[in-house]
């Protein structure tokens, strides 16, 4: 681990101070809590608990942190590690949860169905630099009471990849936690092997509703990693100061992690969240906003000095469209996520407040997230020492491409971007029209989607995961799922 | 008295609402004519700030700050017009809520905010709130308009539940009933047959005024 570039936001003196403030905040101010059995959990561990606010002492806090691991190990759905969360280790998935798609070669948003997020799942599984999958959007062909559960059936039928996601409501924990259990084999097995993230999310200013507390026992009960995710908005939902909201967002995660821990110590848990400024023009949440960045970068500092493994919603953009600000926003987000620290970016694919998903766009920013992922690695030390041979080398060959060391180097000095980005040489007088970038993705979208060799679930579970969503159907009034696509 | 006008309509500028509060109380205690204090110096301050907000010179602190101190001024001098006065002056009254099952309510808040900024009395029932409950609520504060917010499409049918259950108690048509939040759109309202959708808070005011009066 060497020469890694990163962004250092604060010294290790002032992350500690911060870290005791939003302790003092847990003490003194306390989270309320909007469920009985979570209050009783949490006052039965000697936390003070007065008209259900939880006072969180510095020993409940400390304690918290040292039993969470500092690394969380995630597998897909064939048993294969593949995130390492935790350290320097970076990983990209896309933004969760959409109500809206901008649909390939269309360009206009609607409504998803199942065929979309079908999709979406089976084009994630094609581009490596996802290493996780996410329930990207509700589709709107299913009653919205079971939407939840659902999206993790479509996402598990149509991607071998990990999956980010979360309930929507508080019977949406056993079903999902069900068909988990039975693609990685059982409770022992998924507990072992964890395939999915679920996202618990906290109210700002310090506030766990029923729902998502209730969450995080249950995850961590089952041994599946809870992916703590506060949104405190500066100036609408927390301080306006950056540092103030930085604070709070700290106190949200500390207090998510005392609950998990409480329920099981030891359980894995991801200090993460969806801090964001607020346009006080627009009323609006910004993902693409500079300050959003900042917020997300340092906690994710925060993280890695208690020894967290770290979480942000980031590599995103506020654009309507895929067009320039997408691009913009979208980049600049993900390197300084990169450069912060972030283990697990969601985002990707979204615009538009993270109301919006575009495979489109999702093609485009697995470019970013590979350009980004280039950027961290860094410079290596590679025949260090030995220029001056290679120079030398070089000026009596009049070139280097021709040398051994570029032959055995320039592969791995350079990343090849996909095709969508534009590497040709500019033809003069050549007929400039807008959008070029947006139909190279949408081919690119076209193409993947038919060549892409996906594994298929296993016959058995394929079955078995099919009879519980019925059976959740059934309960929600309707016999059969929608047709979904080969 | 131009001069006190002058001040209260200041002080709902500068989003001072110990001021606004200080100056009621004065108009009261020195037997002003409330409704003339109300309209050419309170409400006078509103429109100045909305004006201000609508061209770019404020942001929503400004706004929201000026709406407080409105609010609070308002709370003292409400109580004290004569019934025929409140006609004149009062618009209507909506109820307001984030529907159950749903904890967004930074948009909610906001419209609640402009409501009785613009004049309306705003009852906000706060977020995961029980279709009985916001009947119950406009049945109580007797409102003309019942307003429900709901960000997640899961929630949302909670909206097109209260247009049912007033439906089912043949109280349909004693209420206006908009909705909002960001999965909601005009189609939606007009699937679940509400009177009204608007996408932001300003709008929302408008579409009030439109739909209830005041305007
Ligand atoms: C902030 C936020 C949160 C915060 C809420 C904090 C709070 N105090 O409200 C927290 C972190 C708690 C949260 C939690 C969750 N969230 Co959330 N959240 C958001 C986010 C990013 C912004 C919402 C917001 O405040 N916008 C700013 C305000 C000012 O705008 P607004 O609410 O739209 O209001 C304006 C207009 O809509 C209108 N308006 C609003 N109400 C009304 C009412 C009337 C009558 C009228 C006329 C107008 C009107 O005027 C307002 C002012 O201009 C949205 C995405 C988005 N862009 O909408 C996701 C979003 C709504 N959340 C989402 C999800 C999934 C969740 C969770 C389920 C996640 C989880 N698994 O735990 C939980 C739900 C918990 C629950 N039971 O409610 C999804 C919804 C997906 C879906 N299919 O429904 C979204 C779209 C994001 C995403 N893609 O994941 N969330």
């Amino acid at each position: 681990m060497q020469n890694i570039p990163q962004i250092s936001w604060f010294e290790e003196g002032k992350l500690e101070s911060i870290v005791k403030e939003a302790i003092n905040i847990l003490s003194s101010t306390g989270v309320y809590i909007d469920s009985k059995d979570v209050l009783s959990l949490v006052g039965e561990a000697g936390i003070r608990i007065a008209n259900s606010r939880a006072f969180m002492s510095e020993e409940a806090v400390r304690n918290a942190i040292g039993s969470a691991p500092d690394r969380i190990t995630i597998y897909n759905r064939f048993g294969n590690s593949v995130m390492d969360i935790g350290g320097w280790n970076l990983y990209f998935n896309p933004g969760s949860s959409a109500v809206q798609i901008l649909r390939y070669g269309e360009g206009k948003t609607t409504t998803p169905v199942s065929r979309d997020l079908a999709q979406f799942a089976r084009l994630t599984d094609s581009l490596i630099g996802y290493d996780a999958q996410s329930t990207a959007l509700v589709p709107g062909d299913i009653p919205e009471t079971i939407a939840d559960r659902y999206r993790l059936y479509l996402a598990l039928i149509y991607s071998g990849k990990p999956v980010v996601t979360g309930t929507f409501g508080l019977d949406g924990f056993e079903p999902m936690s069900e068909m988990l259990r039975v693609v990685t084999g059982g409770e022992k097995e998924l507990r072992a092997r964890p395939i999915a993230i679920f996202d618990c999310c906290p109210k700002s200013p310090l506030f766990w509703s029923e729902l998502a507390a209730r969450n995080l026992v249950d995850c961590a009960k089952a041994g599946i990693p809870a992916q703590i995710v506060p949104m405190p908005l500066a100036g609408a939902t927390s301080p306006v100061t950056l540092i103030g909201t930085i604070t709070q967002h700290c106190a949200e995660n500390l207090s998510g992690i005392v609950i998990n821990q409480l329920a099981m110590p030891g359980a894995p848990v991801i200090y993460g969240g969806s801090p964001a400024c607020f346009d006080m023009r627009k009323a609006t949440t910004p993902m693409g906003a500079v300050e959003t960045q900042m917020i997300n970068g340092a906690g994710a500092q925060i993280a890695k000095h208690l020894g967290l493994p770290s979480h942000a919603y980031m590599a995103l953009s506020d654009s309507k469209t895929v067009d320039y600000q997408a691009g913009m926003e979208t980049s600049m987000s993900a390197l300084v996520a990169a450069l912060s620290g972030v283990n697990n970016v969601s985002g990707p694919g979204m615009h538009n407040f993270q109301t919006c998903q575009s495979m489109e766009k999702l093609v485009l920013d697995h470019e970013v997230c590979m350009m980004a992922r280039r950027f961290r690695e860094g410079i290596k030390f590679r025949e260090a020492g030995h220029s001056k041979e290679i120079i030398q080398e070089g000026i009596k060959k009049k070139q280097f491409l021709s040398l051994k060391s570029t032959l055995k180097w320039y592969r791995e000095e350079t990343y090849f971007p996909d095709a969508v980005i534009d590497r040709d040489i500019g033809e003069k007088g050549a007929d400039l029209s807008e959008g070029e970038i947006l139909k190279r993705a949408s081919d690119r979208v076209a193409e993947l989607l038919v060549s892409h060799n996906f594994v298929t679930l296993e016959a058995g579970k394929s079955e078995a995961i099919e009879e519980i969503m019925l059976r959740e159907a059934k309960k929600a009034g309707i016999g059969k799922l929608p047709e979904l696509p080969e | 008295m131009l001069q006190f006008y002058e001040k209260c309509k200041k002080a709902v500028i500068e989003g001072d609402s110990d001021l606004a509060l200080k100056l009621a109380t004065e108009a009261i205690d020195k037997n002003k004519p409330v409704l003339d204090v109300i309209e050419k110096g309170f409400v006078k301050g509103i429109e100045e700030v909305g004006r201000l907000w609508e061209d770019g010179t404020f942001f929503l602190p400004e706004l929201v700050m000026g709406a407080e101190a409105i609010k609070k001024a308002l709370s003292l001098l409400n109580p004290i017009l004569s019934d025929q006065q409140t006609k004149g002056f009062k618009k209507g009254k909506v109820v307001i809520g984030t529907v159950e099952g749903d904890v967004h309510d930074i948009g909610k808040t906001l419209v609640a905010t402009m409501l009785s900024a613009s004049g309306f009395e705003v009852y906000d029932l706060g977020f995961d709130v029980g279709v009985d409950s916001f009947i119950e609520g406009a049945d109580k504060w007797g409102v003309n308009c019942i307003a429900s917010s709901a960000l997640l499409t899961t929630t949302m049918q909670k909206q097109r539940g209260i247009i049912e259950k007033l439906k089912e108690r043949g109280i349909r048509n004693k209420y206006t009933v908009i909705v909002g939040g960001a999965p909601c759109s005009r189609k939606w309202a007009d699937e679940i047959g509400a009177d009204g959708y608007a996408k932001d808070a300003v709008s929302a005011v408008t579409l009030v005024g439109k739909l209830i009066g005041g305007d």
